[in-house]
């Protein structure tokens, strides 16, 4: 597969899909997709953190620990990193714009230790991606995240409903249809 | 039984992590590479004995750290200890035991993010001496291996038709591919959590999906804490919703009130008026 950014954003997105197939971030896909509404808003936390948290990854990875051969500190530096951006984002979202961090806000920092964050800066860095690659990375990444929570939190609108036997009820019937959902995930597998 | 806990801590921490409170089993924690690295039941060992060595020494280093650490910065603190052990278990992993590095690849530098550590750091370790952490980690650690080897042993023998690699199913069998991909994992774990729940084990299962689990776990109350922690907490978060509903309904009713008496001093006032009124008319 060649390395154009749309094949890298479909990539991302759809065929290794962070949580169907990857397995990241699990906790707020399974917390949070109650019901639509906080689902969507954390998917567009997520895909504000993801893509600047790539970029600022990718540019520290570069110029920073690249140069100075300390690679192996990337794990600690990253998960730093991190956790100060989304710090940082808070504050200015809370100074410039109150309504996004109004519809926002309440997700920023329980992004801090969302796995899929860091997984998507480390998956960049073992992919080589340069900088705008890992920008495309990173916001497929997320928009493929939206996607999937979304698509869980109206399955379970649904299925609140449903009349289920006992043992079924709470996690194993969410872990049942995200396992639907990643068969059909699987289907994109074919577009690589 | 109970009075043997009491007697040897040690114990009762291992005992405690293996089955009363086993992250991954009853607390639900530590999902992401519960689902991702149970593939087979090597792997799943694998990674289940590396969370555990940096469980450990990250146990007895914060607890060590404990009254050095000033509480405003404890939680950058205990990442960074855990970052840097992870980076440890990273390179002696990729030094020694390349196939594993291989397999569980990007899952290994993520111990950074896994729930049960910080966890443990922040509900065990940062309160207890340092020979009762490390017994605490050994015993979280164990069962997590527990909770991956037993997830692995099912996936392995249902989609390979192996155990620890060694083929078990005979060759007419027709393992089912689809349990050692993606879709297994939430198979399996929602196989085991059906089992669970139709023997009547206590999860927290109902709390992680119903009462919405942020995958915050650091900051969170109620995340890693004992089942009575769990409990507690929900205690608390209803009585304060009834003792806020309570004071909203006090207000509404003050203000009701309220409006009720201006408005019979205003009917009053108004009556007085009137018969004033009258009573200079028939003046």
């Amino acid at each position: 597969m060649n390395n154009s950014l749309l094949s890298i954003l479909i990539q991302n997105m759809l065929i290794n899909n962070v949580v169907l197939i990857q397995f990241l971030g699990i906790c707020s896909f399974l917390g949070v997709s109650k019901q639509m509404k906080p689902s969507a808003s954390l998917g567009g936390a997520v895909i504000f953190v993801i893509t600047i948290a790539s970029a600022v990854a990718s540019l520290l990875y570069d110029f920073v620990l690249k140069p100075l051969g300390l690679d192996y500190m990337k794990t600690i530096v990253f998960i730093l990193v991190i956790a100060a951006l989304v710090q940082v984002v808070e504050m200015f979202l809370k100074k410039t714009s109150p309504a996004v961090y109004k519809a926002l806000g309440i997700y920023l920092p329980l992004i801090t230790t969302n796995c899929a964050v860091l997984g998507v800066a480390l998956t960049n860095v073992q992919n080589e991606y340069n900088f705008i690659e890992s920008i495309v990375a990173g916001f497929g990444t997320a928009l493929g995240y939206t996607i999937a929570i979304v698509l869980l939190a109206g399955i379970r609108s649904r299925i609140n409903e449903a009349d289920l036997p006992k043992p079924l009820r709470g996690a194993p019937i969410v872990l049942i249809c995200a396992a639907l959902m990643s068969i059909a995930f699987m289907g994109f597998a074919g577009l690589s | 039984m109970k009075k043997n806990q009491n007697q040897n801590p040690y114990l009762e921490r291992l005992f405690n992590g293996l089955i009363k409170e086993n992250p991954v089993l009853v607390l639900m924690l530590g999902m992401c590479p519960a689902l991702a690295v149970s593939t087979s039941a090597s792997n799943g060992l694998g990674m289940g004995l590396s969370t555990t060595a940096v469980l450990i020494v990250s146990n007895i280093v914060i607890s060590l750290l404990r009254k050095l650490i000033p509480d405003e910065v404890r939680l950058p603190a205990f990442i960074v200890v855990v970052a840097t052990l992870v980076t440890i278990v990273e390179l002696v992993t990729q030094a020694y035991l390349p196939a594993l590095y291989a397999a569980l690849g990007i899952y290994i530098p993520l111990i950074v993010v896994n729930c049960i550590i910080l966890g443990r750091a922040e509900a065990y370790a940062s309160k207890n001496g340092p020979d009762v952490s490390a017994f605490d980690g050994l015993g979280m650690g164990l069962g997590f291996t527990f909770a991956l080897t037993l997830a692995g042993l099912i996936r392995e023998l249902i989609g390979a038709g192996t155990i620890f690699g060694n083929q078990v199913l005979p060759e007419s069998v027709e393992p089912i591919g689809i349990f050692v991909k993606a879709p297994g994992a939430f198979m399996v774990f929602a196989l085991i959590i059906i089992v669970q729940n139709a023997l009547g084990i206590r999860t927290r299962q109902r709390q992680l999906v119903e009462d919405g689990c942020t995958g915050m776990c650091a900051t969170c109350k109620i995340s890693c804490a004992t089942g009575e922690a769990v409990q507690k907490a929900r205690d608390e978060k209803k009585r304060m919703e009834e003792e806020a509903r309570a004071a909203a309904i006090a207000a509404a009713k003050a203000a009701k009130e309220a409006k009720e008496r201006e408005k019979a001093a205003q009917a009053a006032a108004a009556a007085a008026g009137a018969a004033k009124e009258g009573k200079e008319v028939q003046q």
